[in-house]
Protein backbone atom coordinates (compact mmCIF):
# COMPACT_ATOMS: atom_id res chain seq x y z
CA UNK A 1 0.00 0.00 0.00
CA UNK A 2 0.97 3.64 -0.36
CA UNK A 3 1.47 6.21 2.35
CA UNK A 4 2.37 9.87 2.25
CA UNK A 5 5.47 10.47 4.38
CA UNK A 6 7.40 13.76 4.37
CA UNK A 7 5.44 14.99 1.31
CA UNK A 8 6.30 11.89 -0.70
CA UNK A 9 4.25 8.87 -1.70
CA UNK A 10 6.03 5.81 -0.31
CA UNK A 11 5.35 2.06 -0.64
CA UNK A 12 4.79 0.52 2.79
CA UNK A 13 3.38 -2.77 4.11
CA UNK A 14 0.36 -3.05 6.44
CA UNK A 15 2.58 -2.42 9.49
CA UNK A 16 4.09 0.73 8.00
CA UNK A 17 7.51 -0.69 7.05
CA UNK A 18 8.97 0.58 3.79
CA UNK A 19 8.92 -2.15 1.16
CA UNK A 20 11.49 -0.43 -1.07
CA UNK A 21 14.57 0.89 0.71
CA UNK A 22 15.55 3.05 -2.28
CA UNK A 23 12.57 5.29 -1.45
CA UNK A 24 14.01 6.04 2.02
CA UNK A 25 15.48 9.42 2.93
CA UNK A 26 16.53 11.08 6.20
CA UNK A 27 13.35 13.16 6.16
CA UNK A 28 11.24 10.03 5.89
CA UNK A 29 13.16 8.47 8.81
CA UNK A 30 12.53 11.59 10.87
CA UNK A 31 8.82 11.53 10.07
CA UNK A 32 8.45 7.85 11.06
CA UNK A 33 10.41 8.56 14.26
CA UNK A 34 8.04 11.40 15.10
CA UNK A 35 5.09 9.00 14.75
CA UNK A 36 6.84 6.76 17.31
CA UNK A 37 7.41 9.79 19.61
CA UNK A 38 11.17 9.68 19.17
CA UNK A 39 13.39 12.71 18.64
CA UNK A 40 16.38 11.48 16.67
CA UNK A 41 19.75 12.32 18.25
CA UNK A 42 23.18 11.57 16.72
CA UNK A 43 23.22 8.32 18.76
CA UNK A 44 19.93 7.27 17.16
CA UNK A 45 21.47 7.91 13.75
CA UNK A 46 24.52 5.77 14.65
CA UNK A 47 22.17 2.84 15.28
CA UNK A 48 20.05 3.50 12.19
CA UNK A 49 23.11 3.71 9.93
CA UNK A 50 24.47 0.49 11.44
CA UNK A 51 21.17 -1.32 10.82
CA UNK A 52 21.03 -0.10 7.23
CA UNK A 53 24.57 -1.35 6.58
CA UNK A 54 23.74 -4.75 8.04
CA UNK A 55 20.67 -4.86 5.81
CA UNK A 56 22.71 -3.98 2.72
CA UNK A 57 25.16 -6.77 3.62
CA UNK A 58 22.19 -9.14 4.09
CA UNK A 59 23.09 -9.90 7.71
CA UNK A 60 20.05 -11.04 9.75
CA UNK A 61 19.46 -8.74 12.71
CA UNK A 62 19.15 -9.76 16.35
CA UNK A 63 19.32 -7.96 19.69
CA UNK A 64 22.33 -10.09 20.63
CA UNK A 65 24.30 -9.09 17.52
CA UNK A 66 23.53 -5.40 18.00
CA UNK A 67 24.74 -5.69 21.59
CA UNK A 68 28.04 -7.07 20.33
CA UNK A 69 28.37 -4.65 17.42
CA UNK A 70 30.37 -2.05 19.33
CA UNK A 71 27.93 0.58 18.02
CA UNK A 72 25.50 0.45 20.93
CA UNK A 73 24.93 -1.87 23.91
CA UNK A 74 21.54 -3.40 24.65
CA UNK A 75 20.86 -1.12 27.59
CA UNK A 76 21.40 2.02 25.52
CA UNK A 77 19.39 0.58 22.64
CA UNK A 78 16.39 0.34 24.99
CA UNK A 79 17.03 3.92 26.17
CA UNK A 80 17.12 5.23 22.60
CA UNK A 81 14.13 3.20 21.40
CA UNK A 82 12.22 2.34 24.61
CA UNK A 83 9.30 0.47 23.06
CA UNK A 84 10.18 -2.54 20.90
CA UNK A 85 13.66 -1.19 19.98
CA UNK A 86 14.52 -3.40 17.03
CA UNK A 87 11.07 -3.07 15.44
CA UNK A 88 11.01 0.68 15.89
CA UNK A 89 14.58 1.28 14.73
CA UNK A 90 14.21 -0.83 11.59
CA UNK A 91 10.98 0.97 10.70
CA UNK A 92 12.73 4.35 10.97
CA UNK A 93 15.68 2.96 8.99
CA UNK A 94 13.35 1.96 6.15
CA UNK A 95 14.34 -1.71 6.24
CA UNK A 96 12.19 -4.83 6.86
CA UNK A 97 11.09 -5.86 10.35
CA UNK A 98 13.56 -8.48 11.64
CA UNK A 99 12.22 -12.02 11.97
CA UNK A 100 14.54 -12.86 14.89
CA UNK A 101 13.32 -14.18 18.26
CA UNK A 102 16.46 -13.16 20.15
CA UNK B 1 -12.24 -6.36 26.75
CA UNK B 2 -10.36 -4.03 29.03
CA UNK B 3 -9.08 -0.53 28.39
CA UNK B 4 -6.15 -1.91 26.38
CA UNK B 5 -8.47 -3.83 24.12
CA UNK B 6 -6.94 -7.14 25.16
CA UNK B 7 -3.39 -6.02 24.45
CA UNK B 8 -0.64 -7.72 26.50
CA UNK B 9 1.14 -5.16 28.66
CA UNK B 10 3.21 -7.35 30.94
CA UNK B 11 4.38 -10.98 31.05
CA UNK B 12 5.04 -12.57 34.44
CA UNK B 13 7.02 -15.75 33.79
CA UNK B 14 7.56 -18.35 36.52
CA UNK B 15 10.45 -20.76 35.96
CA UNK B 16 10.36 -23.86 38.18
CA UNK B 17 12.68 -26.20 36.24
CA UNK B 18 16.41 -26.30 35.60
CA UNK B 19 16.54 -28.34 32.41
CA UNK B 20 18.17 -26.37 29.61
CA UNK B 21 15.17 -26.59 27.27
CA UNK B 22 12.85 -25.12 29.90
CA UNK B 23 15.27 -22.40 30.96
CA UNK B 24 15.76 -21.30 27.36
CA UNK B 25 12.03 -21.37 26.66
CA UNK B 26 11.41 -19.04 29.59
CA UNK B 27 14.30 -16.73 28.62
CA UNK B 28 13.22 -16.49 24.98
CA UNK B 29 9.66 -15.67 26.08
CA UNK B 30 10.86 -12.93 28.44
CA UNK B 31 13.28 -11.42 25.93
CA UNK B 32 10.71 -11.71 23.14
CA UNK B 33 8.23 -9.74 25.24
CA UNK B 34 10.70 -6.89 25.70
CA UNK B 35 11.47 -6.89 21.97
CA UNK B 36 7.75 -6.32 21.34
CA UNK B 37 7.54 -3.48 23.85
CA UNK B 38 5.90 -5.67 26.52
CA UNK B 39 7.15 -5.54 30.11
CA UNK B 40 8.53 -8.78 31.53
CA UNK B 41 9.37 -10.13 34.97
CA UNK B 42 10.64 -13.58 35.94
CA UNK B 43 10.17 -15.53 39.17
CA UNK B 44 12.67 -18.32 39.77
CA UNK B 45 11.39 -21.01 42.09
CA UNK B 46 12.38 -24.54 43.09
CA UNK B 47 14.79 -26.00 40.52
CA UNK B 48 14.36 -22.90 38.39
CA UNK B 49 16.69 -21.19 40.89
CA UNK B 50 19.61 -23.07 39.31
CA UNK B 51 19.26 -20.84 36.24
CA UNK B 52 20.35 -17.84 38.36
CA UNK B 53 22.72 -19.70 40.70
CA UNK B 54 26.26 -18.53 39.87
CA UNK B 55 27.89 -21.95 40.30
CA UNK B 56 25.13 -23.95 38.63
CA UNK B 57 23.93 -21.85 35.73
CA UNK B 58 26.83 -22.84 33.46
CA UNK B 59 26.16 -26.53 34.03
CA UNK B 60 22.50 -26.98 33.16
CA UNK B 61 21.55 -30.07 31.17
CA UNK B 62 18.99 -31.25 28.68
CA UNK B 63 16.70 -33.92 30.15
CA UNK B 64 17.35 -37.26 28.42
CA UNK B 65 15.14 -39.35 30.70
CA UNK B 66 11.38 -38.92 30.50
CA UNK B 67 11.69 -36.68 27.46
CA UNK B 68 9.87 -38.32 24.52
CA UNK B 69 11.32 -35.75 22.11
CA UNK B 70 14.78 -37.30 22.59
CA UNK B 71 13.57 -40.28 20.52
CA UNK B 72 15.59 -42.80 22.46
CA UNK B 73 14.57 -45.50 24.93
CA UNK B 74 14.30 -44.08 28.46
CA UNK B 75 16.81 -46.64 29.75
CA UNK B 76 19.40 -45.46 27.25
CA UNK B 77 18.87 -41.87 28.34
CA UNK B 78 19.83 -42.88 31.85
CA UNK B 79 23.26 -44.21 30.87
CA UNK B 80 26.28 -42.27 32.18
CA UNK B 81 27.34 -39.45 29.88
CA UNK B 82 24.08 -39.37 27.92
CA UNK B 83 22.95 -36.03 29.35
CA UNK B 84 26.34 -34.49 28.67
CA UNK B 85 26.29 -35.76 25.09
CA UNK B 86 22.76 -34.47 24.42
CA UNK B 87 23.62 -31.15 26.06
CA UNK B 88 26.78 -30.68 24.00
CA UNK B 89 24.85 -31.41 20.82
CA UNK B 90 22.08 -29.00 21.73
CA UNK B 91 24.53 -26.24 22.68
CA UNK B 92 26.22 -26.60 19.28
CA UNK B 93 22.90 -26.19 17.50
CA UNK B 94 22.03 -23.21 19.71
CA UNK B 95 25.23 -21.40 18.81
CA UNK B 96 24.29 -21.87 15.14
CA UNK B 97 21.00 -20.01 15.63
CA UNK B 98 22.76 -17.27 17.60
CA UNK B 99 21.48 -18.41 21.02
CA UNK B 100 23.59 -17.00 23.85
CA UNK B 101 24.72 -19.19 26.78
CA UNK B 102 22.80 -18.93 30.07
CA UNK B 103 25.01 -16.26 31.63
CA UNK B 104 25.04 -14.05 28.53
CA UNK B 105 21.28 -14.52 28.20
CA UNK B 106 20.83 -13.23 31.77
CA UNK B 107 22.95 -10.20 30.84
CA UNK B 108 20.75 -9.58 27.79
CA UNK B 109 17.57 -9.91 29.88
CA UNK B 110 18.68 -7.45 32.54
CA UNK B 111 20.00 -4.98 29.94
CA UNK B 112 16.59 -5.21 28.27
CA UNK B 113 14.83 -4.31 31.51
CA UNK B 114 13.51 -7.74 32.52
CA UNK B 115 13.15 -7.96 36.30
CA UNK B 116 14.53 -11.15 37.87
CA UNK B 117 13.15 -12.34 41.22
CA UNK B 118 14.24 -15.31 43.33
CA UNK B 119 11.61 -17.18 45.35
CA UNK B 120 12.20 -16.71 49.08
CA UNK B 121 10.74 -20.05 50.12
CA UNK B 122 12.78 -22.07 47.61
CA UNK B 123 15.95 -20.11 48.48
CA UNK B 124 15.49 -21.13 52.12
CA UNK B 125 14.69 -24.71 51.19
CA UNK B 126 17.91 -25.10 49.15
CA UNK B 127 19.96 -23.04 51.65
CA UNK B 128 20.95 -20.54 48.95
CA UNK B 129 22.08 -17.02 49.87
CA UNK B 130 21.54 -13.92 47.76
CA UNK B 131 25.34 -13.77 47.19
CA UNK B 132 25.16 -17.21 45.56
CA UNK B 133 22.88 -15.82 42.89
CA UNK B 134 23.52 -13.88 39.67
CA UNK B 135 24.50 -10.35 40.72
CA UNK B 136 21.84 -8.51 38.77
CA UNK B 137 18.75 -10.16 40.30
CA UNK B 138 16.27 -7.61 41.57
CA UNK B 139 15.62 -9.36 44.86
CA UNK B 140 14.40 -12.32 46.86
CA UNK B 141 10.63 -12.11 47.26
CA UNK B 142 7.56 -14.10 48.27
CA UNK B 143 4.93 -15.34 45.87
CA UNK B 144 2.64 -12.63 47.23
CA UNK B 145 5.19 -9.95 46.32
CA UNK B 146 5.41 -11.40 42.82
CA UNK B 147 1.64 -11.23 42.35
CA UNK B 148 1.76 -7.63 43.49
CA UNK B 149 4.39 -6.91 40.83
CA UNK B 150 1.96 -8.26 38.27
CA UNK B 151 -1.04 -6.16 39.28
CA UNK B 152 -2.64 -3.96 36.67
CA UNK B 153 -4.49 -4.36 33.38
CA UNK B 154 -3.03 -6.45 30.59
CA UNK B 155 -0.79 -8.69 32.75
CA UNK B 156 -0.41 -12.34 31.84
CA UNK B 157 1.20 -15.10 33.92
CA UNK B 158 3.04 -18.08 32.55
CA UNK B 159 4.34 -21.17 34.38
CA UNK B 160 7.32 -23.01 32.92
Amino acid sequence: MEKKIAEKIIEVNEEGYLTNFSQWSKEIGEEIAKEANINLSPRHWDVITYLQNEFKNEVPLSIRKIGKSGVVDIKELYVLFPTAPLKTATKIAGIPKPASCI
Amino acid sequence: MNEFNGEIKKMMIILSKATLENVYAAFVLANGARMEGIEAEMFFTFFGLEAIHKKKLEHLHVATVGNPAMHMPTMLGGLPGMEVLATTMMKKEMEKVDMPDVHEFLDILTASGVKLWACKLAMEMFHYKKEDMYDEINGVITVGDFYKQGSGMGTHMLFV
